[in-house]
């Protein structure tokens, strides 16, 4: 895919920005990377990724493999919305076990209906 | 670790499942910005010194080993491969004076959807793995010490698992990493939404670590056809990553910016490259500089860019560089080899050094033209491209149309920028909405977590639901040791063991053993034959795989420059070696000793048509620590003195020796001179009662030795090597 072509414009496109102070000139270019971005972070803030969730669970004490088994479960029972890091700690209090325990067999795609049942109790 | 031993590379992977790292975060040199005397010098702009070194070529030889380091931390990429020889390099790297330590990654690692375990053989890089990284730090935490200064490692927070590796390198204390979410989008096709959701999570984690941060709006300037012209949108890049990360939670003085001079001679590059460097530095004055060097315009051609590198560093020293990363000068060629990252290395040391003190002497003239016009132009330019992006619907809507990496100068526009869609790329669809109940009982996590439905606890500290996370207690980190059983570091070591065990020595460029070498020819043809003959030449010589490395022409007919690198595949075995025993010197007082008790006369003069003093001076002038300070009677005749009248002015003042300096050695001059000199003295019948003596920048003693002198010395001759033979000779 190709982009539109333009000749450089600039003398034109710079004329709203001639009065501007070289502080005020600056004060600009930081406000525009604030508007750029704050909606990137609010992105971020509100959402996540089978990567967060894995860095979540690397973070809990499980190796690399068991994480990404345990996501890729989670990804499956459509319980990423919780995080899986949660899943796994709300299953270990729920079997009464220890949370690597808990999670290796989340990891062996056991327990994901009881999980489903586990967060479908909360709403 | 001894100075004087080499690395035991199985020591450092023994026990490394236990292993803990000495410290996290990034670390400044010390001691910058005070002025400091070093050896007769003055400094301005210089650091606390190393504990060891190796002082650049002219410290050792002229300023009695001298070694300045500058304020700025320099890098140096290490990456061949296969992490365990590159540990070697990383060492030989810190003696020179690198303290930052980048390891490149293998090819193809940013779409790898998870970690990366075990040691497997990199292309282009090395596989980035919790084994890898804990060997190499374990290596650097002895080196640190070693050459007395703190050591930062370095690598990749991208691609589709940049939250892990974060947590990774934060468990593991990698000091540095680029991260950018652009990088991500623009040249690796990463979906951009994921990307940039990713990149929070990964920002906050290295926040928490201390992780100093490289963005990556220098590929930009490799990408465009035009790097020139690119300046606006890098400005514009590097914001938004400045502005993200901070909204990440990562403090300004730990956010770097990669920032390349975008050209290279023949360009005028300071009148392009200054202002741009200027207007960087202005608007992003919070945040530190990692000043690049340029590698769009490299060739093979390693003078070239260590050229282009040179002025780089003189727009660092003009401005200013928190870091100053070196490329390696045979990165248009190959693979960097072990000797070009000492090289580049030594060019920022080199350079950095020479221009200490320049902005006390030198002044940039900011608000004059064209220098004035040209920063505010860059700066609006800049804020333009960020007012249509708004005017366009934000960052994505900005790539889906185009407007990065475009070759024209904003706002001019080539229709050329690398587009993206939203929805589109490598892990696209892998975005999910959090809950209201959405949990992560975790340190250092970004953005919504519902720790409050767990009580105050939970909130003030979220991994106090799982009894503190790994960050708090490594202990809990599960250690993966091999994977593979063929394609890992115990096996290649084996293939090698004979050349680390001291027995045998073969040349090596990237890996043990590799057998690289490389010869520089000229040969008195045009282009195509002469590499043609280099191959040749290269095979005749023994060597396999030979290749054209470096070709350039002298001249269309007269001839032509030719690089070529071959495999020497022996290894030597070390004992059978000869090796010339070291020169066996008397000691001082002995000499003197001596010298009173049978006294010692010499004439001494520049031989033939040679007007070069200097070399002989050092070995008779007391003030060189010459001959005549141990009491040696020294007549000097000066310079292009006739071979005869040396012999006889020997006679005259009836000298046990003579001494000839000969510097010139066009078609071996130096050593007909000496012949013929031993023959007079055998005519006029004095050969058997005077001793003789040469000596030369060229002069081999062997060669020397048989053109029937008594003694021949080379370069590095001291008045006191000489007074030794003398006394040996003439007093035993």
């Amino acid at each position: 895919m190709k982009g539109k072509e333009r000749s450089d414009d600039f003398a034109t496109r710079r004329e709203r920005l001639a009065t501007l102070s070289e502080p005020e000139l600056e004060a600009r270019f930081w406000e525009l990377a604030d508007r750029l971005t704050e909606p990137l972070a609010e992105l971020a803030r509100t959402h996540t990724t089978p990567a967060i969730e894995r860095s979540v669970l690397l973070r809990m004490g499980f190796s690399s493999m068991e994480a990404k088994g345990i996501v890729e479960h989670c990804v499956a029972a459509g319980l990423m919305g919780k995080g899986a890091g949660h899943v796994t700690l709300r299953l270990a209090r729920r079997w009464n076990a220890p949370l690597r325990e808990a999670g290796l067999r989340l990891a062996r795609g056991e327990g994901w209906d009881e999980a489903a049942t586990e967060f479908a109790a909360v709403h | 670790m001894k100075p004087d031993k080499k690395m035991d590379i199985e020591a450092i992977l023994a026990d490394l499942e236990s292993y803990r790292p000495k410290r996290r975060g990034w670390l400044w040199r010390s001691g910058r910005d005070t002025r400091r005397t070093v050896g007769p010098f003055d400094y301005t702009d210089c650091s606390d010194p190393l504990r060891r070194s190796v002082p650049l070529p002219a410290a050792a030889a002229y300023f009695a080993g001298i070694d300045p380091q500058p304020n700025a931390t320099i890098t140096t990429e290490i990456a061949s491969g296969r992490f365990e020889d590159d540990i070697r390099r990383m060492r030989m790297a810190a003696w020179h004076g690198a303290d930052h330590i980048m390891v490149i990654r293998t090819a193809g690692q940013s779409h790898m959807d998870g970690l990366i375990e075990g040691t497997p053989q990199g292309v282009g890089g090395v596989p980035i793995t919790r084994k890898q990284i804990r060997a190499q730090r374990k290596a650097l935490d002895l080196i640190e010490d070693e050459v007395g200064r703190p050591i930062n490692y370095h690598s990749y927070v991208s691609g589709v698992a940049g939250p892990e590796i974060a947590v990774l390198f934060a468990e593991e204390g990698v000091n540095g990493a680029h991260q950018d979410p652009q990088y991500n989008v623009l040249y690796r096709n990463v979906n951009m939404v994921r990307s940039f959701v990713d990149a929070a999570e990964a920002k906050r984690i290295m926040a928490w670590a201390g992780i100093v941060q490289i963005d990556g709006a220098h590929n930009a300037n490799a990408t465009a056809r035009q790097a020139w012209k690119v300046m606006p949108e890098l400005m514009v890049q590097h914001a938004i990553n400045c502005a993200f990360s901070v909204k990440a939670g990562m403090p300004k003085d730990r956010i770097c910016l990669s920032t390349v001079p975008p050209t290279a001679p023949p360009a005028p590059r300071m009148r392009l490259d200054l202002p741009y460097a200027v207007a960087l530095r202005e608007l992003f004055r919070d945040f530190k500089m990692r000043a690049q060097q340029n590698t769009k315009y490299m060739t093979s051609s390693t003078r070239e860019a260590t050229v282009t590198h040179t002025l780089d560093l003189l727009i660092s020293a003009l401005t200013s560089a928190d870091i100053q990363s070196t490329i390696t000068p045979d990165e248009g060629r190959n693979v960097p080899w072990h000797i070009y990252n000492m090289e580049g290395v030594d060019t920022a040391r080199q350079a950095l050094c020479g221009l200490d003190g320049i902005k006390e002497l030198v002044a940039l003239r900011r608000h004059e033209p064209p220098m004035a016009d040209a920063v505010r132009e860059l700066k609006e330019r800049a804020v333009l491209f960020m007012e249509e992006m708004i005017e366009a619907g934000g960052y994505f809507a900005a790539v889906e149309r185009g407007m990065f990496v475009d070759s024209g100068r904003y706002p001019e526009r080539q229709g050329d920028g690398i587009v993206r869609q939203a929805n589109g790329g490598v892990g696209a669809g892998a975005v999910f909405a959090r809950d209201p109940d959405y949990l992560a009982p975790v340190t250092a996590h970004f953005g919504f977590n519902n720790t409050a439905a767990y009580g105050p606890e939970a909130e003030r500290n979220p991994a106090s639901l799982v009894d503190g996370c790994t960050l708090e207690n490594p202990d809990k980190i599960v250690y993966v040791d091999e994977l593979d059983p063929e394609d890992n570091v115990t096996r290649r070591l084996e293939e090698t063991a004979e050349l680390r065990d001291g027995s045998r020595v073969k040349p090596e460029m990237e890996w043990a053993g590799d057998g690289w070498v490389q010869t520089i020819l000229f040969l008195p043809v045009a282009d195509r034959l002469a590499r043609a003959a280099a191959l040749e030449i290269g095979a005749r010589m023994g060597l396999r795989d030979v290749e054209v490395i470096h070709a350039e022409p002298l001249h269309p007919a007269e001839g032509t420059r030719v690089e070529i690198k071959g495999r020497f595949d022996a290894a030597l075995v070390l004992s059978e070696l000869s090796v010339p025993p070291e020169p066996d010197l008397l000691d001082e007082d002995e000499i003197r000793a001596a010298v009173k008790r049978r006294p010692i006369r010499i004439v001494a003069a520049t031989v033939g048509e040679d007007e070069h003093s200097v070399g002989l001076r050092e070995i008779i002038d007391i003030k060189h620590g010459g001959v005549e300070g141990f009491g040696i009677e020294c007549h000097c005749l000066g310079t292009s003195v006739p071979l005869e009248k040396l012999v006889d002015a020997a006679v005259e003042y009836d000298a046990d020796a003579v001494l000839a300096s000969m510097i010139i050695s066009h078609d071996d001059i130096h050593y007909r001179n000496m012949r013929r000199l031993h023959e007079l003295a055998v005519e006029k019948g004095v050969r058997q009662r005077l001793a003789i003596v040469c000596g030369g920048s060229q002069v081999s003693p062997e060669i020397a030795a048989r053109q029937g002198v008594d003694a021949g010395f080379g370069r590095g001759t001291k008045g006191r090597h000489v007074a030794s033979f003398l006394v040996r000779k003439l007093c035993g």
